[in-house]
C-alpha cells in the first residue's frame, strides 16, 4: 500500500496541479503535496514495514506476462527518501523563484517525481520501462519551456541521448524477456534466466546504455553539463539529485544481477571509464568559470566513483553506494539551492564576477562551506561514511587493477578540493566586489531549507549507520544475487 | 572505575559544545562571553586530562566505546575513544597549551568585531575537539577523523581574515596537500581493512592478525601511513604548506602550525609502533626523510626575515628531528620531543604575537630591532625559548633533543653528524632571530616606534608559564646517567610505547663526551650569531643567500611540475577534449543521421515510375537472396 | 496441360505488365498494364486451384471442394480491380480536364 501511495500521491497532486491558476497557491499545494509523499515514505520507513505494506501487486498486461507490482526494498526505501526529501526541499527552496504558468511547472514536477517513484519501486521489467519514460517526459517539458537562452537545443539533444539509450533498453528488457522460463517481466523471473555467457556480453550493453547515459558516465556525458546549466534551478534539482540515481538503480537491479557473468568479464572496463570520468570531470572542473557547469561537473565525478563501486561487486561498496545515493542527492540540491539564490539575488553565476560574498551574507556563506565540505567527503559530514565504504570496496574489488583504480579514484578526492576550495575562495572569500544589489542575506524560507540540509548532513556524518541499517539486508541479498564464483569452482 | 572513565567523552565534547555555542551565538554574544565560553571549555577539558592523567598513570588502559559508526558486514568500527598513557600525554599538551593560547588569543584577537571574534574562538574549538579526538580514538578511522578535522580547522584559521586572497590561498594549499597525505592514509587504511577486517588498534596490533600480513603489506602500509604523516606533519615532500599557513593569526601559529596538529603525524607513528618496528626499509625512509627535512629547513630558516617564517621553518626542522628519532627506534624521545617543543615552540610564537602586535601588523624582523627596552617580558621569556630550542642544559630542549642525537648515534655516528650540524643551525638562526629583533637600534617607523608597548597581562601570563615549562618541562626525561630514575617520561609510557633498544648502546664516557660537545658547539654557534647579529643592517641578500632567502625555489618548482601542468591538461580538456571530441563524438552521430536523412529524402523524387522500378528491383533482389539462402 | 505452361504464361503477362507500367508514361495504358499483371496472378491462382483439386480427388477426395479458396480470391480481386478502375479513370479524367494530359510524369506534384 504505502508503495502504491508512493506513486498515487504525487501522481494525484502533479494532476491537480494542472488547474491551479495562481502561484502563491500551487506553490503551496505542491509543497503540501511533497510533504504528503515525504510523510508516506517516513511511515514506511519506520512504522509500516512488513510486506504488506511494501508490496503492491495488481494485474496489469497478464498476457503478456507483466503486472503492475512494487517493491520497497533496501535500497527503494533510500531512493525514495531521498525523492520525497528533494521535492519540499526543492520547492521551498526555491520559492522566491518565480515562474511562467506556475501550475504546469509544479504540475510536471510532480508528474516526475511520480514517475521517479515508480522507477525506484517498480518490480517489473515493462512497469519499468514505463516508469522510466514517464520520468523523462515531463523533464523534458520542465527543461525546454523554462529556462536558459539555449535550452530548446540543448534539452532536445538531452531527449534524444537519454531515449536513445531507453530504447536500447527496452530491446534488452525483451530479449531477456525472450528468454525468460514463464514469458514473464517479473523481476523474480528475471533474476531466474540463464543466459549464456556470450550473448550476455551484449546484451549487457543494451542495458548499460541507457544507464550510462543517464547517470551520466564518462564518456556518455556531454548532455549533462548543458541541461543543467540551461534548465531552470528547481529542474536542474530534481535531475541532478534525484534523476540520476536512476541510471545506478538501474546498474544495480536491473543490470547486474540479471547479466552477473557479463558484469563480471565488463566490469575493468567500466571501471577503467568510470575512474577516467572522475579525473577527467574534476580537471574540467578546476577550470568551469560557471558555478552550475562546476557543480555538474563535480557531480560526474561523483556519480563516476559510485558506478566503479558498484562494479566492485562487494558489500562495503555497495553500502557506500546506497549511502552515497542519498547523501549525493541531498548535497547537491543544497549547492544549487545556494547557487540559485547567488543567481537570483546577484544576477550572475560567473565566478570571475563574484566574490566577497561571506561578507554581505555571512549564513549564506556558512551554509555554502558545510555542503561544499560535505560534498568533498569531509568526516563527520554525510559524505565521509558513503566515499569511505566505497573507496573500501573498490580496494577489496576482484579486479586485478584494484589498486590501480583505488589510487587513480583518489586522485579525484584531492582534485575534488581543489576545485571547492577554489570555489568558495573566489565567491565567497575576498574583497566584496561592487555589484548592483544592495546586501542582503538569507530569508527564512531558504534558512530553513538549508537548515534541514546540514542537520541530514551532519545526522548522517555523525550516525550513518541509521541509513546503512536499512540497506543492510539488500546489500547483502544483491552480492549474493550477482557472485558468479560457483562458475570458476566447476 | 571503568563506568567512571565512560565519561571521558566530556573531554572532546566540551570543546564541541564551546563551538557550537561561539559559533552559532557569535553575533548574540557579547566579547567577554565568548572569550570565557572559548577558554573555559578548553580548561574544563585540561582538567578532566589531569584526572584522566591520575587515572592512567599506573599503567593501565581504559577503551570507552559509544556506538556502532559504521558496520557494513564483518567492518565494525565503533565510535570508540581510548585512553592510555600516550594519549594521557597529549591530552594534558593540547589542552594545556591550549588553554594558555585560547587565554592569549583573548588579548590578541580584541580588535576584532564581536562576529569575527566568535568565529575565531569556534573555529578554535573546533580544532581542540578535532585533536582530540585524533590522540583520543581507539581506532584509525576515529583517528582519521579528527586528522581530517584538525586539517579541517587548520584551513579555516589560516583563511580566518578572508578578504585577503593571499591568505586563502595559502589555506587552500594548506589544505590540498594535507588531503594528499590523507589520500595516503586512508588508502593505508583500506589495506589495513583488507588484510585484517578490523581497524582498532588492538586488532591491528594484536600478533596473531599482524601474522596475517606479509612484509610487504607491512612496508607498504607502513610507507603510505607515513605519506599521511609527511602532509600533517609538514615533511619533505609536503612541507611548503606550513611556512604559507603562518598567514593566520598568530595564536593559531602556536597551537596548530606548532604545538599539536603539526605532531600528529608523529602520534600516529608512535601509536602504529609495533607496525614500524616490523618494517625497517620504511623505517630508514622516515629516518633519512626527517633528517633530510631537517637539515633542509635550517638552511632556508637561516635567511628568512619573516619573524613567523623563520619560526615555521624551525618547526618544520623540529618536526624532522622528531622523525629522526623515530625512524632509529626512538619513539619514547620522540614524544617527549613534542612535548619540550610545544612548549618552547608555542612560546616561541606567543612571543613573536606579542612583537608583532606591539609593531601593529609588522612581521619583517629588518624592520624591527632594540625591542628589549620596551618589551621585557616578552623579550626575557623569547630568550628562555631560544635557549631551550637551541639545547642548552638545563633546559627543557637540551634533554629531548640529546635523547635524538643519543639514538641517532647509536645508528650511525654520520646520521648524528648531520643531526648535530642541524642543532647548531637551529641554534644560530633562532639567535639571529633574537638579536636582530631584540637588540640593536630600533628600525621602524617612527610612528611604530611610538606604538610600542608591553602586552596585557591576558598575553604575557601565558609567556610567563610556558617559559616556566621550557625550562623544567625537560626534567621528566633526565638521562640515566645523569640521574638513577630521571628518565620517567620513559617509565610512564612503557605500557603504551616503548623505543626499541638499540644493538650498540653507548658507553658512559661516550654519551658524557657527546653530550659536551653538543652543548660546546651550540654555545659557539650562539657566539657567532651574537658576533653578527647584535647590530644588524639589513642588505641584500646574493649567491646561496638568495636561494636560501626562496626556499630552495622548491615552490617554484612544484607550481611548475605538478599544479601548472595539472591546470593546463584541465583547460585542453574543458575547451577541446570535452567539447570537441567527446561532444563532437556525439553531435557527430546526430549530424551523421541528418546528412543521411536528407539523403535519403531524394529518393522520394514524386516520379512514381522510379517509385514503381525500385520496388521491382527491390523484389526481384528478395527473390534471389531467399533462392540463394534456401540452400 | 501441365502446371509448368501456366505459370510460363503467368510470369509473361506479368512481366509484360511491369514493362508496361514501368515504360508507359500515359496513365490509362499503366492501368492497363497493371490489370494485365493483376490477371496474370489471378491466371496463376485458377490454374493453381485446379491443379489441387484435381490431385485431392485422384487422392479420394469427392466433395471437389478442395481449392477452391484460391478461386475465391480471384473475384475478390476481380471486385477490388473493377473498384480500383472506377476511381482511378476517375482520377485520371479528373487531371485531363486539369492538366490537358494524362501523362504520369507530370504527376510528380504530390511530393510538395
Amino acid at each position: 500500500m504505502i508503495a502504491f501511495f508512493l506513486i498515487l500521491v504525487p501522481l494525484a497532486a502533479g494532476l491537480i496541479s494542472f488547474l491551479i491558476k495562481e502561484e502563491k497557491a500551487v506553490k503551496s499545494f505542491a509543497l503540501l503535496a511533497s510533504l504528503a509523499s515525504l510523510a508516506v515514505s517516513v511511515l514506511g520507513l519506520t512504522v509500516l514495514k512488513t510486506d504488506q505494506y511494501l508490496n503492491f501487486n495488481a494485474p496489469w498486461m497478464s498476457s503478456l506476462g507483466s503486472s503492475f507490482s512494487l517493491k520497497l526494498d533496501g535500497m527503494g526505501q533510500v531512493l525514495c527518501l531521498l525523492t520525497a526529501v528533494a521535492y519540499p526541499l526543492v520547492v521551498g527552496g526555491s520559492w522566491q523563484a518565480s515562474h511562467q504558468k506556475p501550475g504546469r511547472f509544479f504540475g510536471l514536477m510532480l508528474l516526475a517525481q511520480a514517475g521517479l517513484m515508480g522507477v525506484f519501486l517498480a518490480s517489473d521489467a515493462l512497469l519499468f520501462y514505463f516508469f522510466w519514460e514517464l520520468a523523462l517526459i515531463p523533464m523534458y517539458f520542465l527543461a525546454s519551456q523554462w529556462g536558459g537562452e539555449r535550452r530548446i537545443p540543448v534539452t532536445f539533444k538531452f531527449f534524444v541521448y537519454t531515449f536513445l539509450g531507453s530504447v536500447l533498453m527496452l530491446i534488452g528488457i525483451l530479449y531477456v524477456y525472450s528468454q525468460t522460463a514463464d514469458h514473464s517481466f517479473s523481476l523474480a523471473s528475471f533474476y531466474k534466466v540463464q543466459i549464456p555467457g556470450s550473448t550476455q556480453l551484449w546484451v549487457f550493453w543494451l542495458f548499460f546504455a541507457a544507464f550510462a547515459i543517464k547517470m551520466p558516465v564518462f564518456p556518455f556525458h556531454t548532455w549533462q553539463p548543458d541541461t543543467y546549466e540551461q534548465a531552470s534551478t528547481p529542474t536542474t534539482m530534481i535531475l541532478s539529485g534525484v534523476m540520476v540515481k536512476m541510471g545506478l538503480l538501474g546498474l544495480i537491479r536491473w543490470l547486474m544481477p540479471v547479466l552477473p557473468i557479463a558484469s563480471y568479464q565488463w566490469g575493468d572496463t567500466v571501471m577503467i571509464l568510470a575512474v577516467i570520468g572522475i579525473i577527467y570531470a574534476s580537471l574540467i572542473a578546476i577550470r568551469q568559470d560557471d558555478l552550475k557547469r562546476l557543480i555538474a561537473y563535480s557531480s560526474i565525478a561523483h556519480l563516476g566513483l559510485m558506478c566503479a563501486a558498484v562494479f566492485s561487486e562487494n558489500i562495503s561498496a555497495t553500502q557506500g553506494v546506497m549511502i552515497q545515493l542519498f547523501n549525493h542527492g541531498v548535497n547537491i540540491i543544497g549547492l544549487w539551492i545556494i547557487v540559485e539564490i547567488i543567481e537570483r539575488r546577484y544576477g550572475t553565476r560567473k565566478i570571475s564576477e563574484l566574490g566577497g560574498l561571506a561578507q554581505q551574507a555571512p549564513v549564506m556563506a556558512t551554509f555554502f562551506v558545510i555542503i561544499a565540505l560535505a560534498n568533498i567527503a569531509l568526516p563527520l559530514t554525510n559524505g565521509f561514511a558513503g566515499e569511505f565504504l566505497m573507496f573500501n570496496g573498490l580496494l577489496g574489488a576482484k579486479s586485478k587493477y584494484f589498486v590501480v583504480f583505488t589510487v587513480l579514484a583518489g586522485l579525484g578526492i584531492i582534485l575534488a578540493a581543489v576545485y571547492t576550495l577554489n570555489m568558495i575562495r573566489k565567491t565567497f572569500y575576498g574583497e566584496a566586489v561592487s555589484l548592483k544589489v544592495p546586501v542582503t542575506d538569507l530569508k527564512l524560507n531558504e534558512k530553513l531549507v538549508l537548515g534541514v540540509i546540514v542537520l541530514i548532513i551532519f545526522w548522517l556524518g555523525i550516525h550513518p549507520q541509521s541509513l546503512l541499517e536499512v540497506t543492510d539486508g539488500f546489500a547483502k541479498d544483491w552480492v549474493n544475487k550477482i557472485d558468479i564464483s560457483y562458475l570458476f569452482r566447476k | 572505575m571503568n563506568n567512571v572513565l565512560q565519561i571521558v567523552c566530556l573531554i572532546p565534547l566540551l570543546p564541541l559544545l564551546g563551538f557550537l555555542v561561539n559559533g552559532l551565538g557569535r553575533n548574540y554574544l557579547s566579547k567577554t562571553l565568548i572569550g570565557w565560553i572559548g577558554s573555559g571549555t578548553i580548561l574544563g577539558s585540561f582538567i578532566l586530562s589531569v584526572w584522566v592523567f591520575m587515572q592512567v598513570k599506573e599503567g593501565n588502559t581504559h577503551v570507552a566505546e559509544y556506538f556502532n559508526f559504521i558496520a557494513v558486514d564483518k567492518l565494525v568500527i565503533p565510535f570508540a575513544l581510548r585512553i592510555d598513557q600516550l594519549t594521557s600525554l597529549f591530552l594534558l599538551i593540547i589542552t594545556g597549551v591550549g588553554f594558555l593560547i585560547h587565554v592569549y588569543s583573548v588579548s590578541y584577537m580584541h580588535e576584532e568585531k564581536p562576529g569575527h571574534f566568535g568565529r575565531y574562538f569556534s573555529y578554535l574549538n573546533l580544532f581542540v575537539f578535532s585533536m582530540l579526538l585524533l590522540v583520543m580514538g581507539d581506532n584509525f578511522v576515529i583517528m582519521f577523523i579528527g586528522w581530517e578535522g584538525v586539517g579541517l580547522c587548520s584551513y579555516l584559521l589560516i583563511g580566518y581574515w578572508f578578504k585577503k586572497q593571499e591568505y586563502n590561498k595559502a589555506a587552500n594549499k594548506a589544505f590540498i596537500m594535507n588531503r594528499v597525505g590523507d589520500l595516503a592514509f586512508l588508502i593505508a587504511l583500506f589495506w589495513i581493512i583488507a588484510k585484517i577486517g578490523s581497524v582498532s588498534f588492538a586488532d591491528v596490533f594484536a600478533a596473531e592478525n599482524l601474522a596475517k600480513l606479509t612484509q610487504t603489506d607491512i612496508t607498504v602500509i607502513t610507507l603510505l601511513l607515513f605519506v599521511g604523516a609527511t602532509g600533517k606533519s609538514a615533511q619533505i615532500p609536503l612541507y611548503t604548506w606550513l611556512p604559507d599557513a603562518m598567514a593566520g593569526p598568530t595564536p593559531v601559529s602556536a597551537l596548530i602550525h606548532a604545538a599539536t596538529m603539526v605532531t600528529a603525524g608523529i602520534y600516529m607513528i608512535a601509536r602504529s609502533h609495533v607496525l614500524y618496528n616490523m618494517a625497517p626499509l620504511t623505517m630508514n625512509v622516515v629516518t633519512y626523510t626527517g633528517l633530510a627535512t631537517a637539515l633542509l629547513a635550517a638552511t632556508i630558516a637561516l635567511k628568512q626575515n619573516d619573524i613567523k617564517k623563520v619560526l615555521a621553518y624551525s618547526t618544520v626542522s623540529q618536526l624532522g628531528f622528531m622523525f629522526l628519532a623515530l625512524g632509529t627506534g626512538a619513539y619514547v624521545a620522540a614524544v617527549f620531543h613534542v612535548m619540550t617543543h610545544a612548549f618552547f615552540k608555542a612560546l616561541l610564537f606567543l612571543g613573536s604575537g606579542s612583537v608583532i602586535h606591539a609593531m601593529g601588523g609588522e612581521q619583517d624582523i629588518r624592520n624591527m630591532g632594540g625591542l628589549r627596552k620596551k618589551l621585557g617580558i616578552t623579550f626575557w621569556t623569547f630568550v628562555i625559548g631560544c635557549v631551550a630550542i637551541a639545547g642548552i642544559p638545563p633546559f627543557s630542549g637540551f634533554f629531548s633533543k640529546d635523547a635524538i642525537l643519543l639514538s641517532a648515534f647509536e645508528k650511525s655516528p654520520l646520521l648524528y653528524g648531520v643531526a648535530l650540524f642541524t642543532a647548531l643551525l637551529t641554534a644560530f638562526y633562532m639567535f639571529r632571530l633574537l638579536f636582530i629583533t631584540f637588540t640593536g637600534k630600533f628600525r621602524g617607523t617612527e610612528e611604530q616606534a611610538h606604538h610600542l608597548h608591553e602586552s596585557p597581562l591576558t598575553m604575557t601570563l601565558p609567556l610567563i608559564i610556558l617559559a616556566i615549562l621550557s625550562i623544567v618541562g625537560g626534567w621528566v626525561g633526565v638521562p640515566e646517567l645523569i640521574s638513577e630514575g630521571g628518565d620517567k617520561l620513559s617509565a610512564f609510557l612503557a605500557p603504551a610505547v616503548a623505543s626499541v633498544p638499540q644493538e650498540h648502546p653507548v658507553s658512559h664516557s661516550e654519551e658524557y663526551f657527546l653530550m659536551g660537545l653538543s652543548t660546546g658547539l651550540v654555545l659557539l654557534a650562539i657566539l657567532a650569531a651574537w658576533l653578527m647579529f647584535r647590530n644588524y643592517q639589513r642588505k641584500e641578500a646574493s649567491g646561496l643567500g638568495k636561494l636560501l632567502e626562496n626556499k630552495w625555489y622548491v615552490d617554484e618548482l612544484y607550481e611548475a611540475m605538478i599544479v601548472q601542468p595539472l591546470h593546463k591538461l584541465g583547460g585542453i580538456f574543458k575547451s577541446i577534449v570535452d567539447p570537441k571530441l567527446v561532444d563532437g563524438l556525439v553531435n557527430g552521430v546526430g549530424r551523421a543521421v541528418n546528412y543521411g536523412s536528407r539523403q535519403l529524402r531524394l529518393l522520394q523524387s514524386g516520379q512514381v515510375g522510379s517509385y514503381v522500378l525500385l520496388m521491382v528491383l527491390s523484389i526481384v533482389l528478395i527473390f534471389t537472396i531467399q533462392f540463394f539462402l534456401r540452400k | 496441360m501441365p502446371i509448368f505452361s501456366y505459370i510460363v504464361l503467368s510470369i509473361a503477362l506479368f512481366s509484360i505488365g511491369i514493362v508496361g507500367v514501368l515504360t508507359r508514361r500515359n496513365a490509362i495504358i499503366i492501368f492497363m498494364s497493371i490489370e494485365l499483371m493483376l490477371n496474370a496472378v489471378n491466371l496463376m491462382l485458377v490454374a493453381f486451384s485446379k491443379m489441387h483439386q484435381n490431385a485431392a480427388i485422384l487422392a479420394g477426395d469427392v466433395s471437389g471442394t478442395a481449392g477452391m479458396d484460391g478461386q475465391l480470391f480471384v473475384f475478390f480481386i476481380m471486385v477490388v480491380a473493377a473498384a480500383e478502375v472506377s476511381v482511378g479513370l476517375a482520377i485520371i479524367v479528373m487531371m485531363y480536364r486539369n492538366i490537358h494530359s494524362v501523362d504520369v510524369n507530370f504527376l510528380n506534384r504530390l511530393k510538395h
